[in-house]
């Protein structure tokens, strides 16, 4: 496996063909491209949403889809209403402590490769309900958030700009070698612990391997 | 010595539409093999996909009475279908079209009858 690992991470890594020999094909009307680029490019510019919400922030969610914002322009306008057929689930409002495990769950059903955008305070933080007793503080306890969108709710130019950020994730993702993202990688989970409600609490409160709680300097 | 020469486009076109469907598919278990690692686990496989979790079988079972009952109602249904047309030209009918349509509302109340013995009528 390691050995046949590296042989293939060397061979994609070649850069291939230089830049004059490049130009000069593209002159002849013969383009050329990495097959990691190609892979991505397609990847990013189909990204299908799981058709999922959760407060208020859905409302904008709802109207990105819509005629006026128009998510269509980045292949993203087609609402799964199945986690087995979605790439990219929109955290889209405040988790209380009873839906984490439900929005967990769905997350673990979705195939590979999957992405999250964390929408609205409330997804990211808790928000103003972060002092509450019933609402999760941030979906990134449980699972791995790849763009957090600040505001509440955030306008849809907010999450337009978190899609256009996860295309750039998604175009920069290596397809093989050491730091190849999590649904290439044999050895790296695709299913996250679900929390239970416990006695007083949401049990365990945080998952250790996606987030740690940041370190306050004062 | 039969010339099929003409119609040989069509196992050509059989054989592309075959590889046409196979290809893709092909080619996407090879990339699965190459770069991308299958990753099943107990929740992706779950019957229910609305996350939340399934209580008890999945493999129940319907009571099939209430269909058999929607049958024998449809022996009503194509009864009236019928008789109104032949109620409303029933003057100027001959004698033959009136033992034809006896004929067919026996048929029709011998299997409600049939039925009825049968005891589908009595809801267990």
């Amino acid at each position: 496996m390691g050995m046949d690992e590296r042989s293939a991470h060397v061979e994609m890594n070649t850069p291939g063909p230089d830049e004059g020999l490049r130009s000069e094909l593209s002159k002849q009307g013969i383009f050329t491209v990495k097959l990691q680029d190609m892979y991505n490019w397609g990847r990013k510019n189909s990204i299908w949403p799981l058709q999922f919400g959760l407060a208020c922030c859905a409302i904008e969610m709802i109207a990105a889809s819509m005629a006026r914002y128009d998510l269509a322009r980045f292949g993203a306008e087609v609402f799964r209403p199945s986690p087995r057929q979605a790439d990219l689930m929109i955290v889209a409002g405040t988790v209380t402590k009873k839906m984490a495990p439900q929005v967990v769950r769905l997350y673990n059903q979705m195939p590979e490769p999957k992405y999250v955008i964390a929408m609205g305070a409330c997804a990211i933080s808790g928000g103003p309900f972060k002092q509450g007793y019933n609402v999760l503080k941030g979906i990134d306890r449980y699972i791995p958030v790849d763009v957090h969108i600040p505001g509440c709710p955030p306008r849809p130019e907010a999450l337009m700009h978190a899609f256009m950020t996860l295309q750039r994730k998604i175009d920069a993702q290596a397809l093989t070698g050491e730091n190849r993202p999590r649904h290439l990688d044999p050895a790296a989970p695709s299913e996250f612990p679900v929390p239970a409600l416990g006695e007083d609490d949401i049990v365990p409160a945080k998952n250790e391997r996606v987030w740690e709680a940041p370190v306050l300097i004062r | 010595m039969n010339n099929y020469g003409e119609y040989q486009f069509l196992a050509v076109f059989l054989v592309v539409a075959v590889l046409f469907a196979l290809a893709p598919l092909g080619l996407a278990r090879l990339w699965a093999k190459k770069f991308s690692p299958q990753k099943p686990g107990a929740q992706k496989n779950a019957v229910y996909e609305c996350g939340l979790e399934a209580r008890g079988s999945t493999a129940i079972r319907f009571k099939s009475e209430y269909y058999i009952y929607a049958i024998i109602f449809l022996i009503f249904d194509v009864e009236v279908l019928f008789l109104v047309p032949f109620a409303v030209a029933f003057l100027n009918l001959p004698v033959g079209a009136f033992i034809a349509m006896l004929v067919f509302i026996l048929l029709l109340a011998e299997g409600l009858a049939w039925a009825w013995m049968k005891g589908v009528l009595t809801w267990k």
